[in-house]
């Protein structure tokens, strides 16, 4: 199954990126088999909307789930409706992780941010 | 004549120097442009005369006709459209109602449909005309309820013009047609900062300007310095009073309160009345 993580880096050796919709990188992993590509966001620097254009590259990647330690309401609406798994991400490398998701450590992210909306700064 | 008054931040005074300035000027028209936050009927209460609910289009699609080939998701440069499954949503607090996706779709699949985002109340306190423009909570894009406030407007008349804070585009909006910007600031470090944002911005739409430093205590240069540098024109320094805070505190408007402020507002308003006429000889005459 195809899981997409917001990163640091380009490899799995690469910290979870702390944000969704403005992170650099998105690697989307097999976990069956840890094969991997990375994503470039181009919704890092949107001026709005950042998390539904991200969401929707995710949704174009073919991923099944996420993990991430956050995520917005729109881009929550977008994943849900297409059937993505958002999960909380713990601290490490994406390599890390997968690990926590294979062994069924990680939760499913419950706290969705109602969005900062990000328009011009009021 | 409209008259903006700005901030770099909220909390400097901006609706404060607002009021006071329109309860001075008299037989004027107060306009709350700060549509996230409109204040300043907290200090005028004017009796509320008519109410306008203020709608925007947003597209609304027609799942038979579409045929989710993505055209309008990729062309909405606001992120407002998604395309999950073959079907389209729309995140309508997102849309900035450009219709752009509507014209574009090839299959006519998108049509308008109304939405209310907010209103505009309209008002009378004394001798000082209201506008409030109320942005429903949720809602992200206050621009078509300013563009409202500020379409019925008579050059004869005076206008005091209560911006956003900050520099975004709702600020740009509300002092596009204007004749003269007030940029409210305190005399600090902090509010030099802010003060040199909205500089930039009045600097950009060339318009007439000059500072009015709120909370003034002697010795306390920062501002002063800041615009004697970029050659900014100081049209009043409000002092630091705490009799001020208390009146501001109860809601009432200090220049109804105090002829010391009333004689301080009227004679920015003279000022600034010079100013604009000034200005608009030395423009016939070029
Ligand atoms: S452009 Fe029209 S047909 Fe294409 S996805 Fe959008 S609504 Fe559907
Ligand atoms: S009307 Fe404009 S802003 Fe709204 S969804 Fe369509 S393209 Fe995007």
């Amino acid at each position: 199954m195809k899981i997409a993580i917001p990163s640091e880096g380009k490899n799995l050796e690469s910290l979870v990126n702390q944000t969704f919709g403005r992170t650099e990188t998105f690697i989307v992993v097999d976990n069956s088999d840890m094969s991997y590509k990375a994503i470039d966001n181009t919704a890092a620097s949107a001026q709005g909307g950042a998390g539904i254009k991200a969401a929707q590259a995710i949704v174009d990647s073919g991923a099944e789930a996420i993990i991430t330690f956050r995520c917005g309401q729109n881009a929550a609406d977008v994943l849900k409706t297409a059937g993505i798994k958002i999960y909380k991400a713990t601290a490490g490398s994406i390599n890390d992780v997968v690990k926590m998701y294979n062994a069924g450590k990680l939760d499913e992210l419950t706290d969705i941010h109602a969005g900062y909306h990000n328009h011009g700064g009021a | 004549m409209q008259i903006a008054v700005l901030s770099g931040k909220g909390g400097t005074g901006k609706t404060f120097v607002s009021v006071n300035l329109a309860f001075a000027a008299q037989n004027t028209t107060y306009i709350d442009c700060d549509v996230e936050e409109p204040n300043g009927g907290l200090f005028l209460k004017p009796d509320i005369t008519a109410e306008e609910n203020i709608e925007v289009m947003i597209p609304k699609v027609n799942l038979e006709k579409c045929t989710a080939c993505r055209k309008c998701v990729d062309f909405c440069k606001y992120n407002a459209l998604a395309l999950v499954n073959n079907r389209l949503l729309v995140f309508k607090e997102l849309c900035h109602d450009c219709g752009g996706c509507i014209l574009l779709c090839p299959e006519k699949a998108l049509t308008e449909q109304g939405r209310t985002i907010g209103k505009v109340e309209y008002g009378i306190s004394g001798g000082v005309k209201t506008r409030t423009g109320i942005l429903n909570t949720g809602e992200a894009v206050g621009i078509p309820i300013i563009k409202r406030l500020l379409k019925d407007i008579e050059q004869e008349n005076i206008y005091v013009i209560d911006s956003p804070p900050g520099s975004s585009c709702a600020v740009m909006e509300s002092i596009k047609d204007c004749d003269y910007c007030i940029l409210v600031t305190e005399p600090t470090l902090f509010g030099v900062h802010n003060l040199a944002m909205v500089y930039e911005l009045v600097k950009l739409f060339g318009k007439p300007h000059g500072v009015v430093i709120n909370k003034h205590i002697e010795g306390e240069t920062v501002a002063d310095d800041y615009c004697l540098q970029n050659n900014i024109p100081i049209i009043a320094r409000i002092p630091y009073d705490d009799r001020i805070g208390s009146v501001n505190s109860q809601g009432k408007i200090v220049a109804a309160e105090d002829g010391k402020y009333f004689a301080i507002f009227n004679e920015i308003f003279q000022k600034i009345q010079e100013e604009v006429q000034h200005e608009a000889v030395t423009h016939t005459e070029r």
